[in-house]
């Protein structure tokens, strides 16, 4: 008896979902689609979609794609990677999408970069961190945007590297971002700094984070400088317990991240002074090419643009200029297109190199400071990308060979 | 008593919670085939005593040995396994499942067959099950789910599931409580004949002396914790600690008394 | 010396607010016997309420008034909660109410988003507590002593209340022996009430506390809903000292345990929990649950197995089901796949629910656990997919048998708690334990052989081991064995005195479940191509349980029904909406008050009725309405 509802369902299920399958691309239409954590993290991910949606709206009042019209297909994957595998099913087998952009976290961008090869895709990953999208996991169908978990790292170790402490302690999420951040980290700085000490380090669970008795446990080996890797609430308890307590009076702090609007926003005037970070101050950054995406964009949403609008953003012109640049949506051609195309950005111009497929997007490293009771960045420079990638030969020792 | 060796043998059995004797140095004997009643006032132990025979609980002290084998500190399973079926004060049957099923669990244990992953159950042994329905006059209910059995069905289907061991010992722990005054003579009375038929040796603990006295062979009175008297119903009605325990609990007895006395 | 006082001080200030909301919980289930999973999203409420009317009322006496309001605000929203929605279902099996909490967290998850928006919100400090004092030269937060005090003061004003007003001996009494009061002509419902609103109370007052030293977001429900679980199992459900000892002892632990093994605090606490649940299972202060409570599985109409005809029904079911892939799209195909693999899932929590009577809470770790398998065979052996299907829920059945081991000793919330514990035990490793299991990256690149690498043809094989698996579940039901484990169900006590070794039958019961649940993670991991913590995570062994209640927990094999349902409906929701939390809560609290034997139970319902109407036409409508009624029940 039960088993006679299973044959309705499925029967009903398998035409409704071969229907879409049927419809076939418009000529006059490139459609591309998009994945990322709408549902699960929503203050991270809403500017995200902004940046996009302006970037669409602009290639397409430009003539679209070499006159035929970009369409976005957007999904949300709930923070899940395999609910990801099945929205990237969706776009590619459903509605026969070009390309797959998008994604947050690094085990989402991870498994839809494994679909990708496995059903050989185009990927353009946008946010996720993990240098493993590029290295250990590297293939030839992924690109990512955002600049990886090691070039924050050189950029913050170039900045450490500078100060005179010798006594280091860390604090990260016990997970595989925070644990390869502190990895990555650690090496570069030493590299650098053969007399540098590790005294000292906290794992506190991600999202999770008992701040007073880390704080505390922290300022009893009495380090001289702190790396932090914790973001978002752990980074706001981290924060207060931290300033309460005076932990980082007279201590040099190296932070990943923190002077991204959306981790340094909430922590208004608790914001601490002095640290080290990468991070996008929107509001001090004076090129033409920045100026006009803050203009665009503050006049279309009446609020000004995080980190993730600016990866949104340059995440779909790029897909645009590969897609032009291929004149085709074949993906060998795309991939052929995209690796060391030369195109435009809010920071600058970018490419993406061959070896890994890694943008050359930077980030600003400057101090953090509280002004008008919110917390900014200040003395902020933009570092090139390019600058910081791990070396080819690095990436050829640990990317699989095609 | 007759000449064989006895179904059951206790020894000083001891229990006592948090300082308080609950049984004390309780012994006797049953012996094949024999129906004995363990009675006394309320919270004298019985339901305790009972509970150690099947091993439900571990005594403190002293010794159970059934058919001549020590069992005192056996898990229920292994106590039924020697040939002990047991009944409760409320009855535990298995709802979800019909009556005959009841049935086939117990026979399907009896024959080691728990641990089947694949056997049909509902063919298992079916002639043997309706054969014990039959027993406790239940044949027409085979089919019925035990849930909507009445209270004295559920306590004749108990008996039945009891029975699947075929038994040398019947423990039976107020049989009859919860029920119609009509329906308890009817089934102490099928509960005796299936004794004598098949020797099994029934011990149990009652409220209604008209039971007690029309069917034990020996009553065992236990007051406090320990065994006060033991003999033939009309010894035991005799006895004056036993009046003047029942005494004690007010004027009920007296009409009980009364009553069993006339049957 | 100083370091370790002022460690231990910090440690007691964690300790107040998990105090504050575990007390809450504890009332709760003490007098009602539910166990709010919507404790964590009350929490969250007051923190927000509270952000909310601090911001607009200024000054001291505005702060610590909005913080006091916040949390009667929010326990007004717990009184009408209790009343629309708990009300229904206090006379539910424990299960239930578990899941309708749960779907009320959902629910508030999306509503505070909506609300108050998706950023982080950072609130005012405390006047008069903003900096810190000087303990032995080190600096300890003066809120952090405000908070010492408070869990202490909480604490005697809980005794005061329970033993000094009338309400509190009621409360008490109830929480003896509910039936006792209910005989004393106390207006029950409004007791029950009461009760919910100050649980809810304390829960939001533990809120709305962290303000000054937390950010409010979002998640903060489910961050302390597990750490109060733990402490709340840990001090015995129902006890207040209990709660507050475990409060103590967990967060000490925590302070301390971070200076040995700064990366084990996740995993810390489970294991202390599972220490304590194994050696007391009731907890530190706990008593132990006088009478055994209605376990899902017990209608009162018997299983039978198919009939002739059904099982040619079942057949061409399956032939259609095999099909699929002459007709339907690559996606489809997909999808299909995945419904096949979950209703496999489902169907062993539902042989482990129904016929076991076991409802648990963590069935995901065996299904993660079988993806595990087959991810590391693949990744560090290099061994070849049959192998890795065969061998790979091998991990899943030696975590059933350990888990199992000691899972099957408890029954009821505590048996769900434990069951969570062990999943999260097992999610903590995986994702931790980076070099081996990619942690929180996961294992990638686990895609099936060539032979069956097209989608039809991997639809084909799931569709065939599920099936097979299916149907040796269906033969078990009804094996000696499946009888067994129901009568261990129906009466421990009855099935005990006929032989039948319970704990044994069970944990057995719990090892086929666990094994096939592996075998689903298999078949999962080469559909996906890749194995990730989340696979053994709460979220999961819920998804489990709402496939089990949609189709019917008393029905033989509703949960592949359930599975098919609620996933596909899942996957639709998830492709179309981003408040698919909100829609989802929506759902199961809909399906535990309205529709609570699923969509099975309610078909066979339905059947049967209008089996016995033609069998009693020839006799007076009277007694077909005393039927119906008598089967309504």
């Amino acid at each position: 008896m039960q088993w006679s509802k299973i044959s309705l369902v499925t029967a009903a299920l398998a035409a409704a979902l071969s229907a879409g399958t049927t419809s076939a691309l418009a000529q006059a239409e490139i459609k591309i689609g998009e994945i990322n954590s709408y549902s699960a993290l929503p203050s991270f991910t809403e500017p995200y979609r902004k940046g996009w949606q302006l970037a669409v709206e602009e290639i397409n009042a430009a003539g679209g794609i070499k006159g035929k019209k970009l369409i976005v297909i957007s999904k949300d994957d709930g923070g899940k990677p395999a609910d990801a595998v099945t929205a990237a099913n969706e776009l590619v087998a459903s509605e026969n999408v070009a390309m797959i952009t998008g994604t947050f976290f690094s085990n989402i961008g991870l498994a839809v970069s494994d679909y990708a090869k496995q059903k050989q895709v185009f990927f353009l990953a946008g946010e996720p961190l993990t240098d493993a999208v590029t290295m250990a996991h590297g293939n030839k169908y992924t690109f990512r945007m955002r600049p990886s978990n090691y070039m924050q790292a050189a950029m913050l170790a170039e900045e450490a590297a500078k100060l005179p402490a010798k006594r280091w302690a860390t604090v990260a999420p016990n997970y595989e971002y925070g644990q390869s951040a502190v990895a990555v980290f650690k090496a570069l700085l030493s590299a650098k700094r053969p007399d540098v000490q590790w005294v000292s380090e906290q794992w506190p669970p991600q999202g999770k984070i008992d701040a007073g008795p880390v704080v505390q446990a922290l300022a009893a080996d009495k380090p001289e400088a702190i790396l932090n890797v914790t973001f978002g609430p752990d980074l706001v308890k981290f924060v207060r317990e931290g300033n309460t307590r005076g932990l980082f009076k007279d201590r040099a702090v190296v932070s990943f991240l923190t002077g991204e609007p959306e981790y340094l926003d909430p922590l208004k005037d608790e914001t601490p002074d002095g640290w080290i970070v990468t991070g996008y101050p929107w509001y001090s950054i004076s090129t033409p090419a920045h100026d006009a995406f803050l203009k665009a964009y503050q006049a279309k949403y009446s609020d000004y643009p995080r980190l993730g609008s600016v990866v949104g953003y340059e995440l779909i012109k790029a897909a645009a200029a590969i897609l032009a640049k291929a004149d085709s949506t074949d993906t060998d051609k795309l991939i052929a297109a995209a690796e060391g195309i030369k195109l435009g950005s809010p920071f600058g111009e970018i490419t993406f190199r061959p070896a890994d497929h890694q943008s050359t997007l930077g980030a600003f490293v400057g101090k953090t400071a509280v002004k008008d009771g919110k917390g900014v960045m200040v003395d902020a420079v933009y570092r090139d990308g390019a600058n910081y990638l791990p070396s080819e030969a690095d990436v050829a020792k640990v990317r699989p060979k095609e | 008593m007759s000449g064989t060796a006895p179904v059951l043998e206790v020894e000083g059995l001891t229990k006592s919670y948090g300082g308080v004797h609950a049984v004390r140095g309780v012994s006797f004997s049953v012996a094949q085939g024999e129906i004995v009643a363990l009675i006394g006032p309320n919270g004298a132990g019985k339901t305790t005593c009972f509970n150690m025979l099947n091993g439900q609980i571990p005594p403190d002290a002293g010794r159970v040995r059934l058919l001549g084998e020590d069992t005192t500190d056996c898990p229920p399973r292994v106590v039924w396994r020697r040939g002990v079926g047991r009944t409760f004060q409320i009855t535990a049957t298995f709802s979800t499942m019909t009556v005959r099923e009841n049935i086939q669990v117990a026979l399907a244990s009896h024959a080691s067959r728990t641990f089947n992953l694949w056997r049909s159950m509902p063919d298992f042994a079916r002639r043997d099950a309706d054969a014990l329905l039959g027993l406790v006059d239940m044949a027409g209910y085979a089919d019925r789910p035990c849930g909507e059995l009445a209270y004295g069905d559920l306590k004749r289907l108990e008996l039945a599931v009891a029975l699947a061991n075929n038994p040398r010992l019947l423990l039976m722990d107020e049989p009859t409580a919860g029920m119609a005054p009509k329906e308890r003579v009817a089934l102490m009375r099928l509960v005796a004949r299936i004794a004598r038929e098949r020797t099994i040796g029934v011990l149990f603990t009652e409220h209604d002396m008209d039971v007690v006295f029309e069917h034990a062979e020996r009553v065992l009175v236990l007051n406090r914790g320990q065994l006060i008297a033991e003999g033939t119903p009309a010894s035991v009605r005799r006895d004056p600690q036993v009046r003047a325990i029942y005494l004690g609990e007010g004027l009920l007895y007296e009409g009980g008394q009364h009553e069993g006395a006339n049957g | 010396m100083s370091f370790y006082v002022v460690q231990f001080l910090t440690g007691l200030a964690s300790a107040a607010s998990l105090f504050l909301v575990a007390s809450g919980l504890s009332i709760i289930f003490g007098v009602t016997r539910i166990v709010n999973f919507a404790h964590g999203a009350f929490y969250m409420l007051g923190a927000y309420m509270a952000f909310t009317l601090t911001e607009r009322l200024s000054g001291t006496v505005g702060f610590w008034g909005g913080i006091v309001l916040a949390a009667l605000a929010v326990a007004a929203v717990g009184a009408a909660v209790e009343m629309i929605l708990l009300r229904r279902i206090y006379k539910s099996p424990e299960l239930f109410q578990l899941l309708a909490t749960f779907g009320l967290t959902l629910m508030v998850e999306d509503l505070v988003v909506i609300l108050w928006g998706p950023d982080d919100l950072l609130g005012r400090r405390a006047p008069g507590f903003r900096g810190a004092i000087d303990v032995f030269g080190q600096n300890l937060p003066s809120y952090d002593l405000f908070l010492i005090v408070i869990g202490p003061v909480v604490l005697g004003a809980l005794w005061l209340l329970f033993h000094r007003t009338r309400w509190g001996v009621l409360v008490r009494a109830a929480t003896q022996d509910r039936d006792m009061v209910a005989a004393l002509g106390v207006n029950q419902k409004w007791l029950f009430t009461s009760v919910f609103a100050a649980g809810v109370f304390l829960a939001a007052l533990g809120g709305a506390l962290q303000i000054p030293r937390d950010a409010v977001n979002h998640t903060m429900d489910l961050r302390i809903i597990v750490d109060v679980f733990v402490v709340v199992v840990i001090g015995g459900l129902g006890s207040i000292t209990g709660a507050f000892a475990a409060a103590v002892l967990v967060s000490e632990l925590n302070a301390f345990g971070i200076l040995v093994f700064p990366k084990i605090s996740i995993i810390l606490v489970f294991l202390v929990m599972a220490a304590v649940l194994i050696v007391r299972p009731w907890g530190l202060f706990g008593k132990a649950e006088t009478a055994p409570r209605r376990t899902p599985g017990s209608a009162v109409r018997p299983w039978r197995p198919l009939t002739f005809a059904e099982r040619v029904a079942v057949a061409l079911v399956f032939a259609a089901a095999a099909s699929l892939p002459l007709f339907g799209g690559n996606y489809a195909i997909s999808v299909a796949t995945e419904i096949v693999i979950f209703a496999l899932f489902a169907a062993s929590l539902h042989f482990l629910m129904s016929a076991g009577g076991l409802a648990s809470f963590g069935h995901a770790a065996y299904f993660g656990l079988g993806s595990y398998g087959v991810a590391l065979l693949a990744k560090l052996a290099g061994a070849p997919m049959l192998v890795c299907l065969l061998a790979g829920p091998l991990l899943g059945l030696a975590g059933a048998v350990v888990f199992g081991f000691f899972a099957v000793r408890l029954s009821g919330v505590y048996f769900a708690m434990l069951t969570l514990a062990f999943a999260q035990i097992a999610w903590s490793v995986a994702f931790q334990w980076v070099e081996v299991t990619g942690g929180d990256n996961g294992l990638l690149g686990i895609w099936p052989a060539r032979l069956v690498a097209t989608p039809a043809r991997f639809y084909w094989l799931s569709l065939a081991i599920s099936a097979a698996l299916v149907v040796a579940l269906r033969v078990m039901v009804f094996s000696p064995f499946g009888y067994a484990l129901r009568a261990t169900r129906d009466s421990a006590l009855r099935g005990e005195a006929i032989g039948i070794d319970g704990k044994r039958v069970q944990w057995i019961a719990f090892v086929i479940a666990g094994t096939i649940a592996a075998v689903a993670g298999a078949l999962f991991a080469y559909l996906k191509g890749s194995v990730f913590p989340d696979s053994l995570g709460i979220s999961l062994s819920v998804d489990g349980l709402v496939m089990v209640l949609l189709g019917g927990v008393e029905t033989v094999s509703g949960a592949i029904v359930g599975a098919i349902v609620y996933k596909a409906l899942n996957i639709w929701l998830v492709s179309q909406t981003e408040l698919s939390k909100l829609v989802l809560g929506g759902l199961i609290i809909v399906l535990v008050v309205a529709f609570p034997r699923g969509i099975v139970g309610m078909a066979e319902l339905v059947v049967d009725r209008l089996r016995r109407r033609a069998q009693l036409s020839a006799s007076p409508p009277s007694a077909a309405l005393a039927q119906d009624i008598e089967s309504a029940k």
